[in-house]
């Protein structure tokens, strides 16, 4: 067994062939290689879903809670053990829809973890329901969607996110750069990555993506709020790439000085 | 004609007033100064959920021995606002004596004798403290020291107002004839003044906890501002989460990375918990949940007290799995529950609950120094190696804990069914072994259980079970009662029971439980694990804690009839 690798031997993988998930999958294991960062120094913390399962193929530390609840042990792991690279990955049903909460409240603070989300604008594992990104007019297998889609980027760039990106499955190499960033990125760092769902989403398919995508240019500058904010509203065709970046902010993981203390000898003068 | 009044060996003050009057500063002063003249104190207050005006009351109890349970009789009511009567009518005796500005209390105007409102306080703490003849010096010294930051103007004022307050009592004890005889003890010095949030919090600190997440609801929110208050000395990292639901998950991702974390939070931010109660039973991860209780459903009561929430700690979580509930009923009960629940949480990998309620955390009580020198913080967290598997299958059903970062090994928990490497599995065998292995924890946790604690007649025909905060005030209304062949059965832990608890019921003729819930929750978990069901049951619900006198009265007509009483 090589200690460095991120693969596991004989896994039965439970994606459909052809699945967005796979290449994100790879991708990511290759980012992490060309990081440098061994299995060991990374926790992967995922809720429930499709590409909640992300973890249990990767050879690593891995945390694989609730459906939603991706965000709040990630905090908390990265708070306790800052050394460690912590990683949350879900759906988009699971991270802006049932976590939706924890989406929000996880970007005001602003802890030092990588949140990748693979957003194929549908429940998966559930079978096809509409998810809380999924388009205007997509017929999921309950309803023909009439809400506006959530805005994952406007969102968290309303909240001055400290890293927020958009990536495509489809395009491994461009996604791996994005990833690199994302993860070296000092702070919260989203990066909503579209992936296919070969099975339950027939309209936003591999093409759809291709067709409906453009990556911003080396001249854009990611540290222009309200220029970012202008990028994630784009739906003509949606930007790919590292839309808006503030490093000027308070980092979660710092706000604590843990220290061993003898207990004993401080619970005689405790404040009450 | 004029009242000869005699109190010997204790006596009951009530201060009652809108929000916001400053009871609570009162009592603080008071109980301090009690206690450093020698006397036994325990203050304990009903208020409403409201920041300003309506009519609020706190007790205190003066001794000359131990006491620490609330009693319905008033031998003085201090009353700050018109409502104060109306609001304890029933509570208010012949004997009582009524101190209130329409009548014989001047408060207003003494007030702005002494400089203003604010110092209205300080009058009242001056009148009761007069009413005792306790040394003025020692409030003296008291002012000096809590407001030493202050001006000497505000110090002077204080002390002013405060002799008003002691003149008028001194005056007023003359004029009755009234006799107070209640002697100091020097024991009581040698006590700490202390609420059951400080004894929860302090208890906690003692087991190593150094992460809490929570979202503020009373009356659990104590322990949040507690820990926090000291975070930064002792280390802890505390969070104020986004909700409930964020709460336990960091909580849970603490104790994965190493840390020993806990929750605290009342019946409605619990209910949003209980999956997160499930993944901890299925991670096998330890948490410690403080469930501080009120009167729901709902929004319920949230500044009144209830045992009505055993049932949801018990049952809470979907799927099988074992788990500890604590229930302390005094401050050294809470301290040292509260320490060893860490200690369970992290050896046997399960939730673990300390039960409290609004009743006990609110109150004061005046107890020995806690034995912090017998609390220990037991690690259980292993160096892991590199063919670690997370949840390896032993005898015992205990797999080894390893941390992320701590060993060659890599840590995978899934919330999904998982073999020992962690990984989800649905090979039915695979989860029958894991199931079977989670539920064996209750085996060795059956073997280190709190046992019941008996007081009185130990050859009792008549056995009284408690549990929790009402331990204090069933023990008083027993020996007031004062007979021979009753005993009281006191659980300090409500899950799991020791299997002896037949035999104590069977050894009785008559049994009652007394609960502060409506339902009998305890007793129908006892009938569970022991088929009896408790004969008699006491029970109050209307969200103030048992009196006492209540329970005494109750006793004595439950066994009215019976040869022991
Ligand atoms: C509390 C809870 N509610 C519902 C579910 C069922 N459930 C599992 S995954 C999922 C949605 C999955 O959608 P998404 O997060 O987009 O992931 P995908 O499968 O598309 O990758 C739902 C509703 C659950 N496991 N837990
Ligand atoms: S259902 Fe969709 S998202 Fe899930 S594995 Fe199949 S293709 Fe991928
Ligand atoms: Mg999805």
């Amino acid at each position: 067994m090589d200690v460095n690798s991120y693969n596991i031997e004989n896994i039965d993988i439970a994606w459909c062939p052809g699945c967005g998930n796979y290449p994100i999958l790879d991708t990511l294991k290759q980012t992490l290689k060309e990081l440098g960062i061994r299995p060991g120094e990374l926790v992967m913390v995922s809720g429930i879903g499709q590409a909640a399962k992300t973890p249990q193929y990767m050879r690593t530390n891995v945390f694989n809670g609730l459906h939603g609840r991706a965000l709040p042990p990630a905090v908390a792991i990265k708070a306790v053990n800052p050394k460690l690279t912590v990683i949350a990955q879900s759906g988009d049903g699971d991270m802006y829809g049932e976590g939706g909460n924890h989406f929000i409240h996880t970007i005001r603070r602003n802890p030092n973890i990588t949140n990748i989300v693979n957003n194929n604008m549908v429940y998966g594992l559930t079978k096809g329901q509409a998810s809380p990104s999924s388009q205007k007019g997509f017929k999921s297998s309950l309803h023909t969607v009439t809400a506006e889609p959530f805005n994952p980027l406007a969102v968290a760039i309303s909240l001055d996110a400290s890293f927020v990106a958009r990536a495509f499955a489809g395009d491994k190499e461009q996604t791996k750069e994005i990833l690199k960033k994302a993860i070296t990125h000092k702070g919260y760092a989203l990066i909503d990555i579209f992936q296919p769902c070969v099975t339950f989403n027939k309209q936003n398919t591999y093409k759809w993506f291709k067709d409906n995508t453009y990556y911003l240019d080396d001249s854009y500058e990611p540290t222009d709020r309200v220029e970012a904010f202008k990028k994630s509203i784009e739906t003509e065709k949606f930007p790919l790439g590292v839309i808006y970046i503030n490093s000027n902010k308070t980092i979660f993981d710092d706000n604590f000085n843990q220290k061993q203390v003898n207990i004993k000898e401080k619970l005689l003068q405790l404040k009450r | 004609m004029q009242k000869y009044i005699s109190l010997k060996e204790a006596a009951s003050i009530v201060i009652s007033g809108e929000a916001g009057q400053g009871i609570d500063t009162v009592e603080n002063f008071l109980t301090r100064i009690f206690q450093l003249a020698g006397f036994y104190t325990f203050s304990t207050k009903e208020y409403m959920s409201r920041i300003r005006g309506g009519c609020n009351s706190t007790e205190i109890r003066v001794s000359s021995s131990p006491v620490s349970a609330f009693i319905n009789k008033i031998d003085f009511l201090i009353a700050l606002t018109d409502k104060a009567i109306p609001h304890l009518k029933e509570r208010i005796s012949e004997n009582t004596i009524i101190f209130s500005e329409k009548e014989n209390f001047p408060i207003t105007e003494l007030s702005q004798e002494a400089g203003g409102k604010i110092y209205s306080n300080m009058i009242s703490a001056g009148l009761i403290l007069g009413l005792f003849s306790v040394e003025f010096n020692l409030m003296e010294k008291e002012i000096k020291k809590v407001f030493s930051e202050k001006t000497d103007e505000i110090i002077n004022n204080n002390i002013k107002a405060a002799q008003s307050g002691y003149g008028l009592a001194q005056k007023y004890i003359k004029e009755k004839n009234l006799r107070i005889d209640i002697s100091p003890n020097t024991d009581a010095k040698e006590n700490i003044l202390i609420t059951g949030t400080q004894a929860v919090s302090m208890g906690c600190i003692a087991g190593g906890c150094n992460f809490i997440s929570s979202y503020p609801m009373s009356p659990g929110t104590g322990v949040l501002t507690f820990l926090t208050k000291n975070s930064e000395e002792l280390g802890i990292i505390s969070e104020q989460a986004e909700d409930e639901i964020a709460a336990i998950n960091m909580s849970i991702g603490a104790w994965y990375a190493g840390a020993r974390a806990m929750v605290t939070t009342s019946g409605g931010g619990f209910a949003l918990m209980t999956e997160g109660v499930s993944l901890a039973g299925m991670i096998e991860s330890p948490i410690v949940i403080h469930l501080a209780q009120r009167p729901g459903p709902a929004t319920g009561l949230p500044t009144r007290t209830e045992q009505g929430d055993l049932e949801l700690a018990l049952y809470s979580g979907h799927g099988e799995f074992p788990r500890i509930i604590l229930a302390p009923g005094t401050p050294a009960e809470s301290f040292e529950l509260s320490h060893r629940a860490f200690n369970l949480a992290d050896k046997y990998q399960v939730p673990v609950f300390i039960l409290t309620d609004q009743y006990l955390l609110d109150s004061v009580y005046s107890t020995k120094p806690f034995e912090i020198d017998k609390t220990e913080v037991n690690k259980y967290v292993i160096k892991t190696s590199v063919n670690y598997k997370r949840y390896e299958l032993t005898e015992n059903g205990l797999s080894p804990r390893g941390i992320p970062g701590y060993g060659e090994g890599l840590v995978v928990v899934d919330s999904d069914e998982h073999d020992e490497e962690g990984r989800i599995t649905e090979d039915m065998s695979v989860r029958k072994k894991m199931d079977k292995k989670r539920l064996k924890k209750l085996e060795l946790i059956k073997q280190e259980v709190e046992t019941p604690e008996l007081t009185g007649d130990e050859k009792y025909k008549i056995l009284v079970i408690s549990w929790g905060s009402t331990k204090e005030i069933v023990k008083e209304a027993i020996l007031n009662l004062d007979s021979d062949g009753i005993a009281q059965l006191h659980f300090k832990q409500v899950y799991p029971l020791p299997e002896k608890l037949n035999k104590y019921l069977a050894a009785a003729e008559k049994t009652i439980i007394i609960e502060n819930n409506a339902t009998s929750q305890f007793g129908k978990l006892i009938k569970i694990q022991t088929g009896i069901e408790v004969q008699d049951k006491i029970l109050k619900y209307s969200g103030l804690p048992f009196s006492v006198e209540e329970v005494a009265e109750e006793l004595k007509r439950i066994c009215y009839g019976c040869k022991q009483l």
